[in-house]
């Protein structure tokens, strides 16, 4: 089995977003980042063939986590302007 | 230390780590050769002798169902967690009467988000269930469908307030809900241990390959994977908006 296209794509797009997430320092921003990179490490799953593990990066990559993630910022912003 | 000897001390470093890893990379195998006789056999045995096209769930539940107990139970004691370091404190109190925009008015959700949003619910409460009615034969599962049923209650949120999520989230019915999934994996072990063999061995009649009720026990221990994990993670959420609420309105 070679690298095809697809997967070539794939496995790119998941190494810049995953730089994407590191090298952006705004927490709000990087949350959106952060869902994208889970999006595409989703597509990057789907193309080697393991469905099962796609699904659940689709939903805990690219929603739960980043839901979690913006109501635990929305807390700590409301936290910091106390002080 | 001084700017010129960090650097050198990085340089050196970083020169023996792309060695070592240009070492390891060149020693790796071709990029999809597959040594794994283990995972050779199953794909040989597995449809065989469970009667499951979804391998994968086969071996998830059943060839390797002890560890997933273990990781089911990690799901739920974070949970518990959750509740607990969330819950209300005291003397907990919060700053949100002082308003930072003064004479702006925060925008309301917009009607696209609302429509998309409610046009989803339904949706995606069929396709979780679905995928967990469907873990023994296509790629899917309880965890997978559980995770999926969890979109409903956000796009409930966005729709419309939190106080409506709460309405149609019922704190009791979750938490029992993931104590009953949590309970009924381990209860459908048991059953292989009543029925003379080992723990989580198949003890229920198997079906025909490629049916809905296929699989023996799969289908049991997907419905109440699905519920722990679809309750579990709503719970964390629910728990999330709650606590803000009921600081902010102290």
């Amino acid at each position: 089995m070679t690298v095809g296209v697809v997967q070539a794509v794939a496995m790119t797009l998941v190494g810049v977003l995953a730089l994407a997430v590191v090298v952006t320092r705004n927490p709000l921003h990087q949350v959106m980042v952060f869902g994208l990179f889970g999006s595409s490490l989703a597509v990057f799953f789907l193309v080697v063939q393991a469905p099962d593990v796609s699904l659940s990066e689709i939903v805990v990559g690219s929603a739960a986590l980043p839901a979690m993630f913006l109501l635990t910022l929305a807390k700590v912003r409301n936290r910091e302007r106390r002080g | 230390m001084r700017p010129r000897t960090r650097a050198i001390v990085f340089l050196v470093a970083a020169a023996g780590v792309v060695v070592l890893l240009a070492w390891g990379l060149a020693g790796l195998p071709r990029f999809g050769a597959y040594h794994g006789v283990y995972g050779r056999e199953i794909n040989a045995h597995g449809v065989h002798q469970r009667h499951a096209t979804n391998v994968v769930n086969t071996i998830v539940f059943d060839y390797r169902g002890f560890d997933t107990v273990g990781e089911e139970f990690i799901l739920f004691a974070a949970v518990i967690g959750v509740p607990l370091l969330l819950r209300h404190q005291r003397d907990e109190s919060d700053v949100s009467g002082h308003d930072w925009a003064e004479g702006r008015s925060a925008p309301g959700t917009s009607d696209a988000v609302r429509v998309a949003t409610l046009g989803l619910i339904a949706p995606s409460v069929l396709l979780g269930l679905y995928t967990v009615a469907h873990g023994q034969l296509t790629p899917g599962g309880g965890f997978q469908g559980g995770a999926v049923l969890v979109a409903p209650a956000l796009f409930v949120y966005l729709a419309g307030r939190f106080l409506m999520l709460r309405s149609v989230h019922p704190m009791h019915a979750l938490d029992f809900g993931e104590g009953t999934g949590a309970a009924g994996f381990v209860v459908v072990g048991l059953v292989g241990l009543v029925a003379g063999a080992a723990y989580l061995s198949n003890a229920f009649p198997k079906g025909h390959v490629g049916s809905v009720l296929s699989g023996g026990d799969l289908p049991i221990i997907n419905v109440s994977v699905g519920l722990e994990v679809a309750a579990g993670l709503t719970l964390v959420l629910y728990e999330f908006l709650e606590q803000t609420l009921l600081v902010r309105r102290r």
